[in-house]
């Protein structure tokens, strides 16, 4: 990374920390009351299926109260992935790998101020991360306003199957702020910002980006991507909740994201929860999303070498998603499960659509090199799991 | 600049905070508010789960509201 690059980054790091420290600093004073999360055991079956790529696997979550101050949690999450997407199909062969995280935590309550600490780490062949977050959690105005605050930072190591000798790395830098505001009897509302800093070898080390070559029968050929070694984006959120008369709730969230790289993201969600009873809570949502691609984003750069950084990520490219999502919460009878207090069955089915404006389909042999179809995929996700408290 | 808009809205809420406000909305008047159709995050995995999903597809990251994932997923 550049020197000054570098030296910037540094000492946005450190005036964020400085304020971070601030904070941390002044909460004490003016806090109210907070509480330890509750006693609670999750566990799921994940899965994603879309674009050619399956994505699956167990994950399990356990937290609990050691002491009156504390809380402890320890989770773990597999990721089996089988990926032939366009990706994969158009530079390489369909593979499988897997990925595993463990992460740890700690919530202390002290003096009215709750906060907490945690690691993770995962591994997979080619890519291995380890993160350290922390946070502070606080109510004010009579506890209808809370703020929260948190910073992570997460060191990675990048591989490549098959080539011992290349061997890079980088790091991750998150800085949160949430405020949650009581407006009413019946709604709550929360603003939150983010910032992030990545520094380091960011792109994906198999990805290639396509150029024009006259000299090859199919009229274009592959080279590796180049990404710059910094990214900086801040994100804003805001998001509302109301209580309806019927006991049900609909829910409306906006975000915005910027970075560095000259993207510009939006999505926006509308949720609405109805309960049936005391034992059933359905679900359903729409979530719409967009972005602007990247700067050095090109489905097609027409020579070799053609710019510094040059990308063909279809995640950095223009395009949008529509995603619609229904789920079902059962409570079950607290006799058939008396050794818990409450138990919960749990199913969501969430269901994608991308449509990319400038990632082309490579597929698509009998067009000309450049005037392909776009791309466009669907994607299901499935979470099915049980929660118990205890 | 991000930093120095934070330090002055820690401070304004600071101020805020010191003075002997009265909350509008009661302790009695918030049982709708306490409910669990009105959390945010009723399943910290599952929706952990959904923001990991949406950063591997999305070059968007951050103030989702909840944890997010971080991985080099493809």
């Amino acid at each position: 990374m550049p020197k000054v690059a570098a030296e910037a980054v540094v000492a946005v790091t450190k005036q964020a920390m400085r304020v971070i420290a601030l904070w941390a600093l002044l909460l004490p004073l003016v806090a109210v009351a907070e509480v330890l999360p509750p006693d609670r055991l999750d566990v799921m079956y994940h899965s994603y299926d879309g674009g050619g790529a399956t994505i699956d696997g167990p994950s399990m979550l356990v937290r609990k109260n050691v002491a009156d101050t504390v809380s402890v949690s320890a989770g773990y999450y597999v990721d089996m992935v089988s990926s032939a997407s366009i990706d994969v199909l158009a530079t390489a062969s369909e593979y499988t790998e897997e990925r595993t995280e463990y992460s740890v935590g700690v919530d202390y309550l002290h003096d009215s101020t709750l906060m907490n600490l945690n690691y993770s780490e995962s591994t997979e062949s080619d890519y291995r991360s380890e993160t350290v977050s922390t946070g502070i959690s606080q109510t004010f105005f009579g506890d209808l306003t809370t703020i929260s605050m948190g910073l992570s930072f997460s060191s990675n190591y990048v591989g490549i199957n098959g080539n011992e000798t290349f061997s890079a790395t980088a790091k991750n830098y998150r800085y949160q702020f949430n405020i949650s505001q009581i407006l009413t009897k019946s709604l709550i509302a929360v603003f939150s910002f983010e910032s992030v800093i990545d520094e380091g070898f960011l792109n994906n080390p198999y990805r290639q980006v396509r150029y024009k070559d006259s000299s090859v029968p199919r009229g274009y050929s592959y080279q590796s991507e180049v990404y710059p070694l910094t990214r900086n984006s801040d994100a804003f959120s805001l998001r509302g909740i109301y209580y309806l008369p019927w006991r049900a709730s609909i829910r409306g969230d906006a975000r915005y994201h910027d970075d560095s790289w000259g993207i510009a993201a939006r999505d926006f969600e509308v949720r609405y929860l109805h309960s049936i009873g005391s034992d059933l809570l359905l679900e359903a949502k729409y979530r719409s999303y967009s972005q602007t691609q990247a700067d050095f984003y090109s489905d097609l750069f027409p020579y070799r070498n053609a710019q510094n950084f040059m990308a063909r990520d279809k995640e950095l490219s223009e395009f949008s998603s529509g995603n619609f999502g229904v789920g079902v919460t059962y409570t079950m009878p607290q006799r058939w499960l008396s050794v818990f207090e409450k138990s919960t069955a749990n199913l969501y089915w969430d269901h994608f659509q991308f449509d990319y404006d400038n990632f082309r389909n490579v597929l698509d042999t009998d067009a000309p090199v450049g005037e392909e179809e776009l791309y466009a995929f669907d994607a299901n996700v499935i979470r099915l799991y049980l929660s118990f408290w205890f | 600049m991000i930093s120095a808009t934070a330090t002055r809205l820690g401070l304004v809420l600071l101020a805020f905070s010191l003075c002997a406000c009265t909350p509008w909305v009661k302790p009695y008047e918030r049982q709708h508010l306490a409910d669990e159709v009105m959390s945010f995050d009723r399943d910290p995995i599952a929706s952990g789960y959904l923001n990991h999903v949406y950063e591997a597809r999305e070059a968007s990251r951050g103030a989702e509201g909840s944890g997010g994932g971080g991985c080099g997923c493809n």
